[in-house]
């Protein structure tokens, strides 16, 4: 028997307005029918390629996009419907989102009242024991963001979704910047809490680390999910993974022998390929 | 002989604490070196101080038994972590692509450029994108030893792998010398010939440089 569905999307599109040269209004599109599902209990890594609208996805769903964004499709929290305004009540609450660039933190607020936000003082000592779990001086609490190195301010931005007792955490590339240790510390934390019953979306580019710790692997490509694959998939040589795209990004792993595929045509390197629904070639124009 | 000398550098923002202490190694002509170290113990600041940006407060960095030549094409080049933060936003990607020479066409097809992105601004292509442009202008023969200061940590495996895989080649054919950091130790295992670990200083809490 499968744990409850936290959250369902379904037939998300996100795209962009603008306006050209010409003051004519031009549309781009960046997530096209994108279905995923979250349960409690249950880790999904999101992997994929830089510029495939993971970040997007996250920002959809917290309801934080830019003005110019339109969306279509539906998304449900525990069964009922994520308009704006039931995200605006459970933002924060229900939903932790930890962010991927420091440049969420207020460049203007010591860092330790941040971590509180609007709590109130009854989180400081949560916030002191999520400092100190993730190797942070309490003294940092009084440091401004242009203060730390980019792994402190990471930890910074971990130490926010620790002290929110919600049931859902969505993070986006929690570990760049963090050395080995203290990225596994923080994805076993992750694990923790899932295990405690919460649902989590670890979007990553560290496939290795996300392995330790997933339930399932999103492979997100342009827009879209060309797989999601259990972990268990991700083994040998790959082989286990359907689409071809999956295992280009497998086995171009520093740990599974960095290779890339080239067109036999053209020699391009398949960094540089086309990728669909059936497959992934070269744009050259041989087959 | 070595082309690279660090002899005792010290270097500390303004008066803050010492970032880094008494640093010394040296790098042979067309080796591969990767450092590793944990976050916030001042590797970042080492790339800065040896590419010239920054000034180390104590001890010297030698180029070929020489400080570092004040003017012309800085024989040290630098790729930093952030493509979007070493670009300038009001420049087309054409201009900082040639900003100091047009690169050579085995670079541009390698690099997989595409001249449709000459003419667009820095927020218009991906991360990944961008870390091509920034590869393809320093990838110059002037270019003797390239910093790749976490390169590609914010690129997917392909493109990591695409990328690494070009900057190695093309390393070994023009006999560039490399000096990566990372935090990555797969990653060091792979693309360097020695891995160096910065030593444990004081351990370092404030660190500017890296915003």
């Amino acid at each position: 028997m499968e744990n409850e569905v936290l959250l369902e999307v379904q037939h998300l599109s996100v795209g962009f307005e603008s306006y050209n040269a010409r003051v004519e209004k031009v549309f781009f599109n960046a997530i096209t029918d994108l279905n995923l599902t979250v349960r409690k209990g249950e880790i999904v890594a999101i992997v994929g390629s830089s510029g495939s609208g993971k970040s997007l996805l996250a920002h959809a769903v917290m309801n934080i996009l830019p003005d110019n964004a339109r969306t279509g499709g539906k998304m449900y929290y525990k069964g009922e419907l994520l308009t704006p305004e039931v995200m605006n009540r459970l933002r924060g609450r229900q939903i932790a989102f930890i962010p991927q660039s420091v440049a969420f933190l207020d460049p203007l607020m010591q860092v330790g009242d941040q971590v509180v936000g609007t709590l109130g003082e009854k989180a400081r000592a949560l916030q002191q024991k999520a400092f100190e779990h993730f190797g942070l001086k309490q003294s940092v609490a009084q440091l401004y963001p242009f203060q730390l190195s980019g792994g402190m301010a990471r930890r910074v931005l971990l130490s926010t979704s620790y002290v929110a007792e919600t049931e859902m955490i969505i993070a986006d590339e929690p570990t760049p910047g963090l050395d080995l240790k203290i990225a596994i510390e923080a994805l076993k934390d992750f694990r923790v809490q899932a295990d405690q019953g919460k649902g989590v979306i670890l979007i990553t580019h560290d496939i290795d680390l996300a392995l330790h710790v997933a339930d399932k692997i999103a492979i997100f490509y342009d827009g879209r999910v060309v797989e999601t694959a259990d972990t268990q998939t991700f083994r040998g040589d790959g082989q286990g993974l359907k689409h071809p795209y999956s295992r280009a990004l497998f086995n171009a792993l520093p740990q599974n022998g960095f290779n890339l595929q080239r067109c036999p045509k053209c020699g391009a390197t398949c960094a540089t390929w086309n990728v669909d629904e059936e497959g992934m070639r070269c744009g050259c124009g041989d087959s | 002989m070595a082309i690279l000398e660090v002899k005792h550098v010290d270097f500390r923002y303004g008066s803050g604490p010492w970032i880094l202490k008494d640093i010394s190694f040296s790098v042979e002509e067309g080796e591969r070196v990767a450092i590793l170290g944990p976050s916030g113990y001042g590797k970042s600041t080492l790339a800065k101080v040896i590419a010239g940006y920054l000034k180390p407060a104590g001890g010297e960095i030698l180029w070929e038994g020489k400080p570092l030549p004040a003017t012309g094409f800085c024989p040290i080049q630098l790729i930093y972590q952030h493509p979007e933060k070493a670009l300038n936003p009001r420049w087309k990607m054409k201009d900082s692509l040639e900003e100091a020479g047009v690169p050579s066409e085995e670079v541009l097809t390698e690099m997989g450029i595409q001249e449709k992105w000459y003419q667009r601004w820095p927020n218009e292509l991906s991360g990944g994108e961008l870390q091509r442009f920034c590869v393809a202008r320093v990838l110059k023969p002037e270019t003797r030893l390239l910093i790749c200061d976490e390169m590609t940590t914010m690129l997917d495996a392909i493109n990591q792998a695409h990328i690494w895989n070009f900057v190695l080649a093309y390393a070994k054919k023009h006999n560039m010398t490399l000096l990566a950091i990372t935090h990555n130790r797969y990653l060091a295992n792979q693309v360097a010939t020695r891995i160096l670990r910065i030593p444990e200083l004081n351990h370092v809490e404030v660190d500017q440089s890296s915003l």
